[in-house]
């Protein structure tokens, strides 16, 4: 029973962890650049809701909605200011910028907010679900993690594949300057990934405080990295890839953590990570590019 | 003499004079201000960690730019042979009272083990490329650090004691080495600038003697067109795995020197935000370019230092000025004129 | 008549279901210059492919000298001694023209590594060897003058002779040329005819060539072979070559 209640919190953990990776993956495979400041998205959407919430005292639901929108802007208008004048740039030159980027979230919402940890409050729920006679306890916060992951993932399935701006999406991550001779505007599409992927950075927030409540201006960056491996490991660039990247590394890092070390869960997760990009190349769904000669 | 002076700034010898120039004038001239005006105390403890951090950015740049794979852990080698540094310096305390002896031999262990460490991670980089190389130094970095968080070593009379994840070592007397999270006490202070600035000359006399020779010259072939290289017969993962490992030891040198600076230190100080910010000054000092990566260093660890008087600002404006210099260097009608003034600037130098 | 340096019988590879090229037999002889024509898609750079090794043939064998290179590695099959350029130019972009040459020496001139950091005169001896046998090859490419500008901002005809250039640096014995004229001028084209034949002489090889300027190819080749849909359609002379039927129905359809 232990065993099935460490499994169902990796998982919870590991939903995190993928819709984090999404917005990675989607972004990379559209842009083909490495947002790292995806993570203080995060820590972004996490203090609308938590100053909605504690401050303004509006109701959950608006906090919510709240920290997505402003997180969804915060994405756009840093892909405007910031990503889209280095199109041409090398994929170095991008990454700095997105560094850049990164240390001016963390260093405003310092200077905003302070540098003391704030504790997040119960905007979702706090009760939980006892099953078998109460030997097994979960929370209705890992329910909502979980089925808001499916959710997610089976939204933008279908989204891709189904509606135009998907398929432009699509046409930009195969070919850029084909997708373009196709009518297709590429800043917008780019704009729309961004889009997505800082509102889900928003999503994911508020999960992950309300699971550890303790907010601070470099929250993001540790499940930023986590996640950005889950990408990797899942394949960057999959979307199905970032889900399974995610929800594995989610399950590794708690089931470590429960029955070999909570100091060394970190090492382990991440020589798991090397081991399997060992035995393959292109992380678990990730496809291999051809080079023509 | 007038020979020796055109073959010094011959095309191709200039970059390599301008930097041993660059770098003992610069010696030259802090020794003198310090023994005369005299320095503040903030730039004085400000010269071995920008000794440090150029051999980093120097090593660093032999993986990224002239390698042209992405690393994001090279803090990892830096911790290697920076807590290698410290106990073998803490052990030998007693029997090598010398302490440049001591530093000399510090150094070189912390070198060859960050070296062993860096043929051992060059395994997987053979297999992988691009973002994925990216995420297994990532992840390389990320594991040493838990590792060496989790190390406790100390010696006494009984001899070394070592135990891991939980403290479980009763000395008897002795000195404890290393202490899990808390890292490094009380190491004795055997750096100074001097031996920093020896160690930069010995970087830079190792990666120009690499990359004019013929290893140098197949590493930067396998960068720019790898079947072509492979073509003529050069061994790409051979020439990768030498470019990894000569970073790594000269990262692990200068690790060891950063550690005997300092009297604690703890491997947080390695993480993922310290491997980035050496990869900043590469990429800001322009890949490849060596001199680059001499100058982006010295001003990028300078300026947050010189921004103290903003205070709490400070790292807001070292964030913007990443951005804004990445945007204006990226600025393709910013990037003519720049062109244009240098390229009329030389011609009146050849001119005269 | 003595045996072919390079000698392909039965080869072949597939691509998922598709037959790229198939049952392809081939020989070049000692101090031979030898055509590989054929419509475009026609499989000829893939041979070349096959040949070095970037591609694995499905089937066949690949004789160098009457030793079996096609279980070879692509930086082997080079030391045994066989060197190409490619179609789409493949240079080191950011070295200079001299430095692209010379990296063509590695395995020609020996020194270790501690030789290297050290500046022994083993390195010294080596470095000088390379460094006089590149400016000698520039020179006959008429390239000399361009040494130690980077090769990306050459014009393109001088890109394609630097690379025929950086292929003889490697000593080979049979050099492949994948459409060494294309986009050049028929002047540089006559002046490049004139460079294969000299080098052909003075370094005694032999070569083949994949060409579509057909007035090149009918010059300099002194035997051609015929590709069409990954088969071999024929094989002869240039002057047998322009008369058989099934070429030109190839070439001009039906």
């Amino acid at each position: 029973m232990t065993f099935l209640t460490y499994l169902i919190s990796g998982l919870a953990l590991g939903s995190v962890y993928a819709i984090i990776a999404l917005g990675y993956t989607m972004v990379y495979g559209i842009a083909k650049m490495l947002n790292f400041a995806h993570g203080d998205i995060i820590m972004a959407g996490g203090y609308v809701a938590f100053y909605a919430f504690s401050r303004f005292g509006l109701p959950g639901g608006l906090c919510i909605i709240l920290s997505i929108l402003f997180s969804t802007i915060l994405g756009v208008v840093i892909e405007r200011l910031a990503y889209k004048p280095l199109r041409q740039a090398s994929s170095l030159s991008v990454l700095i910028t997105a560094i850049g980027v990164s240390y001016f979230l963390e260093n405003a919402a310092q200077l905003m907010f302070g540098s003391d940890t704030k504790i997040f409050p119960t905007i979702l729920t706090d009760g939980s679900l006892k099953l078998f006679d109460g030997q097994l306890t979960i929370s209705y916060l890992t329910i909502i993690t979980i089925v808001t992951c499916i959710v997610i993932m089976a939204g933008l399935t279908s989204f891709i594949n189904k509606t135009k701006i998907g398929k432009a999406m699509r046409a930009c991550a195969e070919d850029k300057g084909a997708a373009q001779l196709m009518g297709i505007n590429i800043n917008t599409t780019i704009s729309i990934t961004f889009a997505i992927g800082s509102g889900l950075a928003a999503i994911a927030a508020i999960l992950l405080c309300s699971t550890y409540p303790s907010l601070s201006p470099t929250l993001g960056s540790m499940p930023g990295i986590k996640a950005f491996t889950a990408a990797v490991f899942g394949g960057i660039g999959s979307i199905p890839g970032a889900l399974l990247g995610g929800l594995l590394l989610g399950i590794i890092e708690n089931l470590t953590k429960a029955y070999i070390s909570t100091q060394l869960s970190d090492a382990i997760v991440f020589t798991v990570l090397i081991v399997v990009l060992l035995i393959k190349p292109t992380g678990l769904l990730g496809k291999k590019e051809n080079v023509k000669v | 003499m007038k020979n020796i002076f055109n073959n010094l700034f011959s095309k191709k010898n200039r970059s390599r004079t301008i930097s041993f120039l660059m770098v003992i004038v610069a010696y030259i001239l802090i020794e003198v201000i310090m023994n005369t005006v005299g320095m503040s105390r903030l730039f004085k403890s400000l010269l071995v960690p920008v000794c440090c951090y150029i051999i980093l950015g120097l090593s660093l740049n032999l993986v990224v730019g002239i390698s042209g794979e992405l690393s994001l852990g090279h803090a990892g080698f830096m911790a290697i042979g920076a807590f290698t540094a410290v106990c073998v310096s803490g052990f030998c305390a007693q029997s090598i009272p010398n302490d440049i002896l001591r530093l000399a031999l510090s150094v070189l262990c912390g070198s060859i083990v960050s070296g062993i460490f860096g043929f051992i991670i060059s395994v997987p980089v053979l297999k992988l490329s691009g973002d994925y190389l990216a995420i297994v130094t990532l992840a390389f970095g990320q594991i040493i650090k838990s590792l060496i968080n989790n190390v406790y070593l100390g010696f006494d009379s009984r001899g070394m004691q070592f135990s891991f994840v939980t403290n479980e070592l009763k000395l008897e007397g002795g000195k404890m080495l290393l202490s899990g999270p808390m890292g490094a006490t009380d190491t004795a202070k055997i750096s100074n600038f001097t031996s920093g600035f020896v160690l930069i000359l010995f970087t830079l006399y190792v990666i120009y003697s690499l990359i004019n020779s013929k290893y140098g010259r197949a590493i930067m072939a396998a960068r720019d067109n790898r079947i072509a290289a492979e073509s003529i017969g050069v061994d790409i993962s051979k020439t990768k795995t030498l470019a990894f490992v000569i970073s790594s030891v000269l990262a692990g040198m200068a690790g060891a020197l950063y550690a005997l600076n300092y009297s604690t230190l703890q491997p947080a100080k390695f993480d993922f935000n310290t491997s980035i910010l050496i990869l900043v000054y590469v990429v800001f000092g322009g890949l490849g370019n060596i001199n680059g990566t001499i100058i982006a260093t010295t001003v990028l660890y300078i300026l947050p230092e010189l921004l103290r008087s903003l205070q709490d600002y400070r790292m807001l404006m070292y964030a913007i000025v990443l951005i804004v210099v990445m945007q204006i260097t990226n600025s393709a009608t910013l990037k003519q004129t720049l062109e244009k003034t240098t390229k009329r600037f030389f011609k009146k130098g050849e001119a005269q | 008549m003595s045996n072919p340096v390079l000698e392909v019988k039965n080869l072949g590879i597939d691509f998922g279901g598709l037959t790229a090229v198939n049952n392809l037999n081939l020989e070049v002889n000692e101090h031979e210059i030898v055509g590989l024509i054929g419509p475009n898609g026609a499989g000829k750079t893939t041979v070349f492919n096959m040949l070095t090794k970037v591609y694995n043939p499905s089937r066949g064998v690949i004789y160098l000298d009457g030793n079996d290179i096609a279980k070879m590695n692509t930086v082997e099959v080079n030391k045994a001694g066989v060197a190409r350029t490619f179609q789409n130019i493949r240079l080191f972009g950011n070295l200079s023209v001299i430095d692209n040459v010379k990296t063509g020496m590695n395995n020609l001139y020996e020194y270790s590594i501690l030789d290297m950091i050290l500046h022994t005169s083993k390195r010294k001896k080596n470095e000088q060897l390379i460094e006089e046998k590149a400016e000698e090859l520039l020179k006959i490419f008429n390239l000399y003058d361009s040494k130690d500008i980077p090769a990306s901002s050459l014009p393109y005809g001088a890109q394609r002779r630097l690379e025929i250039a950086r292929a003889l640096a490697t000593n080979p014995k049979v050099l492949l040329l994948d459409e060494p004229a294309a986009g050049m001028n028929p002047q540089e084209t006559e002046e490049l005819m004139k460079t294969i034949r000299f080098v052909r002489d003075k370094f005694g090889i032999c070569i083949l060539l994949i060409e579509h300027d057909m007035s090149l190819v009918m010059n300099i080749c002194e035997r051609i072979y015929v590709l069409n849909y990954g088969t071999l359609l024929a094989k002869g002379s240039p002057d047998e070559i322009k008369k058989d039927e099934k070429v030109i129905k190839a070439y001009l359809g039906d």
